[in-house]
């Protein structure tokens, strides 16, 4: 079965889309990704979505699901490389992705959540 | 007949079939081509493209399969992409209601046909129940 893979960088997982999703294949990635985050105790996940030309509201609950649902398995999601067409037509369309935090791209996405991760760990240290 | 000083021309049609979830990206593919063809800007060309994926959708899921007739359009010296999506399924009882932000009959977000109202120029609806239902979406360059 065709999936879109999921690679692991330390404690953060790494989706990128570089397919025209059907709809199908979009439930199957939200499937693997909260899979992959509880076997791998991953706290972030990264999602570059610079390849997509379009984000329809199926492609953009999926994306809205796959948010909430990792931060309730306690790992955090960023969604980068948003084309600005896509965003332009995503806003009109309705879908403001409320929740759901963004970056430019996959370098300052990552340093995101390494802040958050490190924040995370610094709390801990921190406590005396 | 009556002469206009710019009459609409339609200079090219097709038909896409709507029967299965993978049609639905393979009209995402053809909009987008002949959104470019029509020599739409970027922001226009994805517009017009996620408007179709959703009622493409809502043809293939709720309408039980369908069929996309696009026409390319000109008017002078404007071009244009008018889409109609016709499909034989139930059809929608209360259309007023199914154009309300955050309805669904299904399992979408309920943006689908409001939604794409909002990303073309011209929107037509004709439905009732047991009749199936023809939208009509245009978008100008």
């Amino acid at each position: 079965m065709e999936r879109i893979p999921i690679l692991r960088m330390g404690q953060v997982l790494l989706v990128t889309i570089q397919v025209d999703m059907h709809d199908q294949l979009a439930l199957q990635l939200q499937d693997d990704l909260t899979a992959e985050i509880q076997r791998r105790g991953s706290h972030g996940v990264l999602i570059d979505i610079s390849a997509l030309e379009m984000v329809d509201s199926f492609i953009g609950r999926m994306i809205a699901n796959i948010s909430a649902m990792s931060r309730m398995l306690d790992a955090e999601t960023v969604l980068v490389g948003m084309r600005p067409a896509v965003a332009i037509t995503l806003v009109e369309l309705g879908l403001s992705l409320a929740g759901v935090h963004t970056a430019l791209d996959v370098e300052r996405g990552m340093k995101r959540l390494q802040a958050g991760l490190d924040g995370a760990s610094g709390v801990v240290n921190g406590d005396h | 007949m009556v002469h206009q000083a710019w009459s609409m021309e339609i200079t090219k049609t097709g038909v896409i079939p709507l029967r299965a979830e993978h049609d639905i990206v393979f009209a995402r593919q053809n909009v987008r081509r002949l959104s470019q063809e029509a020599g739409f800007g970027i922001v226009d060309q994805t517009k017009m493209v996620t408007a179709a994926s959703e009622l493409a959708r809502n043809a293939v899921i709720y309408g039980q399969g369908g069929d996309l007739k696009w026409e390319l359009l000109a008017e002078g010296l404007r071009k244009g992409l008018r889409l109609h999506f016709v499909d034989q399924g139930p059809g929608i009882p209360d259309v007023a209601q199914a154009l309300t932000d955050g309805w669904t009959s299904g399992t979408g977000m309920g943006l689908g046909l409001s939604g794409a109202k909002r990303l073309v120029n011209d929107f037509q609806i004709a439905t009732a129940p047991g009749q199936g239902t023809h939208v009509t979406i245009t978008r100008w360059k």
